[in-house]
């Protein structure tokens, strides 16, 4: 039989509907087969690194924050866990839970944004719009404790810069339980709807080993089978609470979403739990010492491990900071699983690694 | 003419382009989209093509690489078209106005109609934003609609037996 199949290149970005953020992939596709996909970058690069070089350590702070408006709060949490570390600062107790309680507030949106946007990439938009819906209480959350909606710039060096009062705990664990009710419809459709299954089954897949090599993190890692999660190591509160990372073992984007669904339900336990162990005390203290030598600071995003190198030189702007996104590390993977797929997968696959391009490129 | 003009109020649809940002602002103008702020309520629609869209809402700075990715965005609109800048990288440059690679707020490149200032500024800000666009956007047709027909008062000035475009008229 003649072989009648072509290979066109399509560039599929920087502006998309299915996108929110700007990336260019450079498709090769067989007929509506994708046989090869390049990124291209560059189109959100500020050089927000150099930026942190210019300002002191306490301005940095807000410079960080505006790598990635979702994950503001962690990012800040990394950039002063870091320099506590080569400060020698010990964070008051209260400090390091109210740290996990805006940090699990931030990956319950992020996650429930997430949600949102997978729903639509496969044009369920009804769905779409009741993630959504359910996040806006834990935007009420965040506006009423540090008052902003997405940025709240909770962080200091040396701890938090509000309180959270009893009234406002109380509140929040309540607000965590009703979120919680109402996962349970949308988790229904996630999870057994026909159309959803269909288009997320079998897609996308990544072997455990493959994610391992490629240096996969986070959800896309842990719905691979491997249970690597760096809250684990217990920065913050998170080694006095009982929490379990969620894995997988499929690898495809049924079992990505089912991983964020699990995280979701933990993120509120911890929550939960964090507002009741919470003891009294101070919420900041100073830093024993200007910052002098080199480290690195981890801690886990809602898209996966975030690293920060900091190198100090004992003055009070820093020599230099190195920030290692956890969607920079998922790239590698994204582009082992896109050959072999339709082009009309191409969203899902996309959207199931929950790329940030704002932090890829900083 | 005069039912386009009174429809033009009715259903701005949108276009939405994350030029710089840090997906703060992304968030809230989708979250202004979503049910409880409900924008859909006055009729707008996000699309994804720029030939279907009346406003283009940019948020973030402008950098070397995005800023081609604007402009087409923006040639490719049809007329008259609204523009709004959200939050206080698409003003001014903002926090970002210091780096090596940022040329500075929207207005640089494109005329900016509207600006929304705030880091990251409420959807209850951007649906007010694009309450006043839709309006400007009436304002603009009115006045494209009024010089059509000097225009075309001048052509039957000249030609009282009337050229082509005479003749539709």
């Amino acid at each position: 039989m003649e072989d009648n199949s072509f290979n066109s290149l399509i560039p599929f970005g920087p502006q998309h509907p299915v996108l929110p953020e700007p990336i260019q992939i450079k498709l090769v596709l067989e007929d509506e087969k994708i046989i090869s996909a390049e990124p291209a970058i560059g189109y959100v690069h500020r050089g927000l690194e150099k930026l942190a070089e210019k300002k002191d350590i306490h301005q940095s702070i807000y410079v960080v924050e505006r790598i990635c408006g979702i994950c503001s709060f962690m990012h800040a949490l990394c950039y002063c866990q870091g320099l506590e570390e080569l400060t020698g600062t010990e964070v008051p107790p209260r400090a390091r839970y109210l740290r996990t309680i805006w940090g699990e507030l931030h990956r319950t949106h992020s996650h429930l944004l997430w949600l949102g946007l997978m729903a639509d990439s496969y044009g369920f938009e009804s769905l779409f719009y009741q993630c959504w819906r359910i996040r806006e209480k834990v935007l009420d959350i965040m506006e009423a404790t540090a008052g902003s909606r997405v940025i709240i710039s909770a962080n200091i060096l040396g701890g938090v810069r509000r309180d959270i009062g009893p009234d406002m705990l109380g509140h929040i664990q309540k607000t965590a339980k009703e979120i919680a009710d109402s996962l349970r419809d949308i988790e229904k459709v996630f999870l057994n709807d026909y159309t959803v299954c269909h288009r997320t089954q079998g897609i996308g897949i990544l072997t455990k080993e493959e994610a391992y090599e490629l240096g996969a993190v986070g959800p896309v890692l842990r719905a691979s089978g491997v249970p690597q999660d760096v809250r684990s190591l217990g920065y913050a509160a998170y080694g006095e609470l009982d929490f379990e990372p969620a894995t997988e073992t499929a690898g495809d984007s049924y079992a990505r979403t089912k991983v964020r669904l699990k995280e979701l339900r933990n993120a509120l336990s911890l929550i939960i739990q964090a507002a009741e162990k919470i003891p009294e005390g101070e919420i900041s203290v100073k830093l024993a010492r200007k910052p002098e030598g080199e480290t690195v600071s981890r801690l886990e995003q809602p898209r996966g491990e975030c690293l920060y190198y900091i190198k100090a030189n004992g003055t009070d702007v820093l020599s230099r900071v190195r920030v290692r996104t956890p969607t920079f590390a998922n790239i590698p993977a994204l582009l082992k699983m896109l050959p072999g797929h339709q082009l009309s997968a191409l969203p899902v696959i996309l959207l199931s690694i929950d790329p940030c391009i704002s932090c890829t490129e900083r | 003419m005069k039912l386009i003009q009174k429809a033009a109020g009715k259903s701005p649809w949108i276009i939405h382009y994350d030029c710089n940002s840090c997906n703060g602002c992304d968030i809230e103008i989708l979250a202004s989209l979503t049910p409880i702020y409900d924008a859909e309520r006055f009729g707008v629609v996000n699309v994804g093509n720029p030939k279907h869209a009346d406003i283009l809402i940019v948020s973030g700075s402008v950098n070397y690489r995005s800023r081609r990715v604007l402009e087409n965005i923006w040639r490719e609109m049809p007329g008259p078209k609204v523009v709004i800048a959200v939050g206080a990288c698409a003003c001014t440059g903002g926090i970002f106005s210091d780096c090596y690679n940022i040329i500075g707020g929207v207005d640089k490149v494109l005329p900016v109609d509207i600006y929304v200032p705030g880091c990251a500024p409420k959807p209850e800000a951007i649906l007010d934003a694009v309450v006043r666009a839709t309006e400007k956007l009436v304002h603009k047709r009115e006045e494209l609609a009024a010089r059509q027909a000097e225009h075309v008062a001048k052509l039957r000035a000249k030609d009282p037996k009337g050229g082509r475009n005479a003749e539709k008229q």
